[in-house]
């Protein structure tokens, strides 16, 4: 897993050498921004999909929304390296399952969105909500024609912030031992003594970011192309 | 390892963390309230120093107007992974230091520790107080209060609960840093998650992964008891009596959208 | 009194928000700054407690340069309403009404009494006292913003649209109650608002702005609806202003015509006999009107006597010193189309129908 750690090849240790490590360690470092992507990527799908019925339970059922709040309030205070390590004896894996992180990031976005759902679903105005009703829609085709489109906005404001803080927490993941861009953290740590080494360090920074911000803009832009009833409010 | 299942491990955790002699230093270990002592300390002091920053200087960018690009600045701090951010800090810093004290890896931990720290207290005082109504503060001046007074007696209790809950965020988000500080290696709560993996002592890891999430549990009910005592139910739309009372509790409707990256 | 003397605001851009503005408002008056929106007058109303420094010109208060005066310590012997009251959220209604008086440095005690006193006065009952904002109406804020600003007694009150935001209901309620709270306290009221009827029933005078920030004129009401300045002031004060006009225009001598009456005390047979078209006027010892009788109504049940609760007392009454809308009003609200009359004492004068009415309207040139 840390076979990197045996051959600092890379002559320089300055930062700015980061680029001729990623070169040196190419298809190593593309298969950790590889699971990266995905161990962040999935979750956050997953977690909607399950966040969608909740949300509109406790929207549709008043008395739910608080116990539902507090209860998705409780897992997000939880530190995410605690439910790393607590997520298989709960349910039975064992440690270092490889579903292990995958489980733990999923109850994150849960925990994030069922809020942001049902907030989303909170700000359809009542007139438009009453028209749709009044022209005959069945509650199912209102929720999918209407409710769900208007609150797309909102929705993806959330889902925004859990792809981006995702990112930040598989790469937590990776100093228990998984393997994804964290490693490149695990590799600068014990290539720093007695010197510092800071290309793989540097390297895990920057590919970190970058993938925040592509992701973070990929979600921006399929909400664009959702909802373009915004785009000709915004050109008038 | 944990073959057992589920439930044999909870009871193996379980019975790590109630025996006593986890809980006291030896000579050869550090007990369970030496580390959470720590892991408190770090956590304060770095609060107390985002604090002393953040506070005043989003209360000053809402109050003037001035300086929102400082908001958006710490915003984008936000997409730094903090691991990789501590360890960068950590090789940096540390050979500086040698001696017998951990000071070397206190520095690199703090700092990392405040830059989280101090972008959701920074934007929730300074959205706190940008989102004070207008006509509030134009009332205020208009009767005569000055700057100070506009800003301490009406701006300030105004934003308290958004002020209050971008604490909590950062709260969190340190408690669950200073965990990962064990990374580095220092000393906190997760010393028992690191330690417990290395050794492959799963029970000690789970321990510490319950004491982790215990800490922030606790210090999360204690700053929402905090917002419950100093915000006016004015504010809070908490009101004894249901009649003429409005809708819903205005609190909830300030959605915690903080990024907990740690 | 509040004098502008030739005093400007022109923002750094070049827009010039008022210019030149030459007004007084006299001590103990309300005075109305109405105008299109963009006129400058919730500009100059602001210039007057500095939350707005002139750039040109100077502005008076009792003689005094307020320019001289430190912005804070001017304030605080102002009185200020805005239109959504700004109430401070996190405070219970006594201690945002007590706000002024604590800061000037009154005991809490007093003051928080004071001000129970002064809920009272702009008609909230005490029971909201230790309510918070939010809890209240939009009108009942307004109320507690008008407690507010009275709370230290200031001599001068300025009201930047403080009717604005209610429904036109509780607006009317509010300005009778804001005319009956002058009445009694007489201070010196700078009104700005956009409404035109407004300003007409609350103004002792009225001063139309125009686009730009120029005083197009300043007069009382009656004035402002009978003598328009020029186009602007006349297509700003509308259409029917004819009509609004009779509202402060005294007829002088009323053509009365004289109508049979009868006594309260009266049997139904003497009434009956005397009605003219079926109607018969009944008085009340003092000769004072109390209201028609119809004589298809028949006498009270089981007696000879009139049946008071038959009369119909109609709309209103006018008075011999009335205004033409007055007048008109109660010819056109009588059951008989004869509006009634009284002296000054009350008692039944004569009568005037609607038809007489509008040719003395017309006679006079200037409904049109």
């Amino acid at each position: 897993m840390i076979a990197a750690a045996d051959s600092p090849s890379s002559a320089s240790s300055s930062p700015w050498h980061f680029f001729g490590y990623f070169m040196d360690h190419r298809s190593e470092d593309l298969g950790w921004l590889w699971t990266h992507a995905w161990l962040s990527v999935v979750p956050v799908i997953v977690g909607l999909l399950i966040a969608l019925p909740l949300g509109w339970l406790s929207r549709r059922y008043g008395w739910l929304y608080p116990p539902m709040m507090s209860i998705t309030g409780l897992l997000y205070t939880i530190p995410s390296i605690a439910l790393f390590v607590l997520v298989p004896p709960l349910l039975g894996l064992s440690s270092l399952d490889p579903l292990q992180v995958p489980i733990a990031l999923t109850v994150y976005s849960v925990a994030l969105l069922v809020r942001v759902v049902a907030d989303g679903l909170a700000s359809v105005p009542d007139e438009v909500n009453q028209a749709a009703t009044a022209i005959g829609y069945t509650r199912a085709r209102r929720l999918f024609t209407v409710e769900l489109p208007v609150a797309v906005p909102v929705i993806a404001a959330g889902l925004r912030v859990a792809t981006v803080s995702n990112v930040s927490m598989v790469a937590i993941a990776g100093t228990i031992g998984l393997s994804n861009l964290g490693q490149l953290f695990q590799i600068g740590k014990d290539l720093s003594t007695p010197t510092a080494y800071y290309p793989p360090i540097v390297l895990g920074i920057v590919l970190c970011v970058l993938l925040a911000l592509v992701l973070d803009s990929v979600i921006l832009l399929l909400t664009r192309l959702a909802t373009p009833w915004r785009r000709a409010v915004a050109a008038r | 390892m944990a073959k057992g299942g589920g439930g044999a491990m909870i009871g193996q955790v379980f019975s790590w963390l109630t025996d006593p002699a986890h809980w006291r230093d030896t000579a050869l270990d550090t007990g369970i309230t030496t580390q959470l002592l720590a892991h408190v300390r770090f956590s304060l002091i770095a609060l107390g120093i985002a604090s002393a920053i953040a506070l005043p200087l989003g209360l000053f960018i809402g109050h003037t107007r001035r300086g929102t690009f400082l908001v958006a600045g710490a915003n984008a701090l936000r997409a730094l992974p903090s691991v990789g951010l501590l360890v960068l800090l950590t090789v940096m810093i540390a050979p500086h230091f040698h001696g017998r004290t951990d000071i070397g890896y206190v520095i690199p931990t703090e700092i990392v520790l405040v830059l989280l720290a101090i972008p959701p207290i920074l934007s929730n005082t300074y959205a706190g107080v940008d989102t004070v109504d207008p006509a509030v503060t134009d009332a205020a001046r208009g009767m005569g209060m000055r700057g100070r007074q506009v800003l301490f007696d009406v701006e300030l209790p105004c934003s308290l609960p958004l002020i209050l809950s971008g604490l909590r965020s950062a709260t969190l988000q340190v408690i669950a840093t200073a965990t990962i500080a064990s990374f580095v290696p220092l000393g906190g709560l997760g010393r028992f998650i690191y330690d417990g993996l290395q050794q492959q002592d799963y029970p000690q890891m789970i321990g510490g992964g319950v004491l982790v999430a215990a800490l922030a549990v606790t210090a999360d009910l204690l700053l929402a008891l905090l917002q419950r005592v100093t915000v006016s139910r004015g504010i809070s739309g908490r009101f004894a009596t249901k009649g003429d009372a409005p809708a819903g509790p205005i609190e909830g409707a300030i959605t915690r959208v903080e990024v907990e990256a740690g | 009194m509040i004098r502008f003397e030739a005093a400007s605001k022109t923002y750094p851009d070049g827009t010039i928000a008022v210019d030149a503005l030459d007004l007084v408002a006299p001590s103990g008056q309300i005075t109305v700054l109405v105008g299109p929106s963009g006129c400058g007058k919730t500009t100059s109303l602001r210039m007057i407690n500095r939350m707005i420094d002139a750039t040109g010109g100077r502005i008076l208060l009792d003689d005094q340069d307020i320019g001289k005066v430190e912005p804070a310590e001017l304030r605080r012997g102002i009185g200020y309403v805005i239109q959504h009251a700004g109430l401070f959220p996190h405070r219970t209604i006594i201690d945002n009404i007590a706000s002024v008086p604590i800061m000037l440095g009154r005991k809490k005690k007093q003051a928080r009494a004071d001000a129970m006193e002064l809920l009272e006065r702009v008609g909230l009952d005490q029971k909201f006292a230790h309510r918070y904002p939010v809890q209240l109406s939009g009108g009942q804020q307004q109320r507690v913003g008008v407690a507010r600003a009275l709370a230290a007694d200031p001599p001068v009150m300025l009201m930047d649209e403080p009717f604005s935001a209610v429904d036109p209901v509780v607006r009317e309620q509010l300005q009778d109650e804001f005319l009956r709270l002058q009445g009694e306290l007489g201070k010196t009221i700078v009104f700005v608002t956009h409404d035109i009827d407004e300003a007409i029933k609350l103004g002792d005078q009225v001063a139309v702005l125009r686009v730009g920030g120029r005083l197009a004129q300043m007069a009382t009401p009656a004035e402002l609806l009978s003598n328009p300045i020029d186009d602007f002031v006349a297509n700003f004060v509308g259409r029917d202003r004819g009509y609004r006009a009779l509202g402060f225009e005294v007829v002088g001598a009323l053509p009365l015509e004289p109508e049979p009456t009868v006594a309260l005390s009266s049997s139904f047979d003497q009434a009956a006999r005397a009605a003219q078209d079926g109607w018969i006027l009944v008085l009340d010892d003092a000769r004072r009107p109390q209201g028609w009788l119809a004589v298809d109504d028949g006498p009270a049940p089981g007696s000879e006597a009139i049946n008071p609760v038959t009369l119909r007392r109609g709309g209103t009454v006018a008075d011999v010193d009335g205004t033409y809308r007055a007048v008109l009003d109660a010819a056109l609200s009588s059951p008989t189309g004869r509006g009634v009359v009284v002296d000054r004492d009350g008692a039944f004068a004569g009568t005037i129908n609607a038809t007489q009415v509008v040719e003395l309207i017309e006679s006079r040139g200037v409904a049109s």
